[in-house]
């Protein structure tokens, strides 16, 4: 199937990354080989068939609900690459 | 004294008499890697003073008479895909560079309460997706037997510090064979537990429905001994199976009843399997004939349909594990003026350019595949109908083991490739998973063993795969054969 440049710039923005117009060359005709390779899955008639979301195919797990120890603050905010005492610091949500 | 790095059970051996101090240990190792990592690029963060000091530490309460762990004193390498306080944790990605986590990850509490000395972190592909180590932002591995070859991957790091010599155990994760090629590729053995028998808390998601971490080390007793430190229900990861651990470390010499191997001719027929490959596995099968085992035809029908069903699935879920670099809250973030926003704005610009510049090639490929496989209009056509694929593919592996114990095969397609000689081609990479992957589907463990040498001295990895939960008879088969032969015993010139 053929995969449009447009596409393709639609699904980068979509998945949060910015491609260079070289990334986008490049990424374009292997996504197409990639989706030719697993189209092999058309051949398979899976009517019926209840799909194996994971390997341990196990229902809700329960926990008690009880209090227990969670990372502080200033552990949550270590990493940030911008915070203030309180809070994650962003760019505007709104432009 | 030589100071044994090849083996955690001589170490141990030493360890407990007192011949050998877990500081004296721990330095041969640090020295061993000052050595060998300036050409083998294993090493993403060597943790010198923590880890001699955890081996003093180690040391004096042995002299006080005080209970050791299981490792106590054996120097680990760890995977930088899993957390550590002590350590940066970047899986290899620009993404995550500095990154110092706040816990640690189940597996690492454990080795440090088995009093394991954890020497430090091994390089991967970028959030494991590679099958080279070619992928790290910090730099390739190459492989110990041939510094033109690569290592595989994702665990590339994990497996040629053992096979180096720089420590006999380390743990690596696989997600569609990044612990048995890699363990191919450096002759060593590398098991991948059944999903859920380890801990995932703290291994950062590749791909959530088919990650998981397990032992690389020089043999299959080896191995059984870092199991046992590591395996065990875990109330922090819902995934993991409340079921008991039994010692893998017993009854590994002898097997257990007449030992029933299957084999899957249309593996051995595939196109692309490489001659000597094939001639390893048919002398892997008479060794195990000898050793008194039927072997047994069985078929796998849905094989060919692995690698394509794998290609949905892990780059779905990864598209969806990565969401979370944004650049808000931790790793890398990239500064955007607000006249260079345009309609996205500034925080949705920051997004975007964030992650462009922070992820490699692959890791953008991947999440593009699984943006598109997700995507509306095409969520049924290939993410819903590569799991249906994927219960039919659990489904042969669940008949085939009503005939046998365990299933024998390649690794890899290939004995080790040369760098560069895939790496621009995506389709060609994820090739060398095509005997890997379908483990990774059903769930179910799998393990790699040395099981010859090329022509040009390079190690041949064996592969044996068992029902779910079916490690120990893994570790005893694999441990049959390393009586039975000496590959494992071969290091690089």
């Amino acid at each position: 199937m053929a995969i449009s440049l447009d596409q393709v710039r639609k699904l980068a923005l979509m998945a949060r990354l910015e491609l260079s117009d070289d990334e986008l060359g490049t990424i374009t005709p292997q996504l197409e080989g990639i989706v030719a390779f697993v189209d092999k899955l058309m051949e398979l008639d899976t009517d019926g068939i209840e799909p194996m979301v994971h390997a341990v195919e196990t229902v809700n797990r329960w926990v008690p609900d009880q209090l227990g120890d969670s990372l502080s603050r200033e552990q949550a905010l270590a990493n940030a690459p911008n915070h203030d005492e309180e809070c994650f610091l962003v760019p505007p949500v709104l432009g | 004294m030589t100071i044994p790095l090849d083996s955690a059970a001589k170490l141990l051996g030493l360890l407990a008499s007192g011949e050998l101090t877990a500081r004296q240990a721990t330095q041969a190792s640090l020295d061993r890697i000052a050595a060998t990592d300036p050409e083998v690029g294993a090493f993403t963060f060597v943790n010198t003073e923590a880890a001699l000091a955890a081996a003093d530490s180690i040391d004096q309460r042995r002299r006080d008479g005080q209970p050791l762990g299981v490792l106590a004193g054996v120097p680990i390498a760890v995977k930088d895909v899993l957390c550590t306080t002590d350590m940066p944790t970047t899986c290899s990605s620009r993404m995550l560079e500095n990154h110092m986590s706040p816990y640690d990850a189940t597996v690492v509490a454990r080795l440090r309460a088995a009093d394991a000395v954890i020497v430090g972190k091994t390089n991967m592909d970028e959030f494991a997706m590679g099958a080279s180590t070619e992928t790290s932002a910090f730099g390739k591995t190459t492989n110990p037997w041939n510094p033109s070859l690569t290592p595989g991957g994702s665990s590339g790091g994990a497996a040629a510090c053992v096979a180096a010599g720089d420590v006999p155990l380390s743990l690596g994760s696989d997600t569609g064979g990044s612990i048995r090629q890699p363990a191919a590729f450096c002759g060593i053995t590398g098991l991948k537990p059944t999903y859920g028998r380890v801990s995932r808390y703290g291994l950062i998601a590749f791909a959530s429905s088919l990650d998981q971490v397990g032992p690389m080390a020089f043999d299959a007793v080896d191995c059984a001994t870092l199991l046992n430190a590591i395996a065990g229900s875990d109330a922090s990861d819902s995934t993991s199976l409340p079921v008991e651990t039994p010692d893998f470390t017993a009854g590994l010499d002898r097997i257990e009843g007449e030992l029933r191997i299957g084999i899957v001719k249309h593996h051995l027929e595939a196109e692309g399997l490489d001659p000597e490959v094939r001639q390893a596995v048919d002398d892997a099968i008479e060794v195990f004939r000898d050793a008194g085992a039927k072997i047994v035809e069985v078929e796998l029908p849905h094989s060919d349909y692995w690698v394509p069903t794998y290609y949905v699935i892990a780059p779905s879920e990864a598209s969806s594990n990565l969401s979370r670099y944004d650049g808000a809250h931790y790793g890398h973030r990239s500064p955007v003026a607000a006249s260079d926003a345009g309609d996205r704005g500034p925080l949705v610009a920051t997004y975007c350019r964030s992650r462009g510049e922070a992820f490699g090639a692959e890791v953008k490929r991947r999440i593009m595949i699984g943006m598109y496989a997700l995507s509306a209009g095409y969520g049924d056509k290939y993410y819903v109908k590569a799991l249906q694929v994927r219960r039919l593919i659990r489904q042969d592996f669940d008949s085939a083991f009503q005939n046998v114990d365990l299933l024998l095969g390649p690794v890899t397609p290939t004995p080790p490739f040369a760098m560069g000689e895939k790496i621009d081609d995506p389709l060609q990479m994820y090739l060398c998973d095509l005997f890997t992957v379908g483990a990774n589907l059903a769930g179910i463990p799998a393990l790699s063993m040395p099981g010859g040498l090329t022509s040009n001295n390079l190690p041949i990895g064996i592969q044996l795969q068992a029902p779910p939960l079916q490690e120990a008879k893994l570790l005893q088969a694999a441990a049959a054969f390393q009586r039975a032969t000496d590959w494992h015993t071969k290091r690089p010139l």
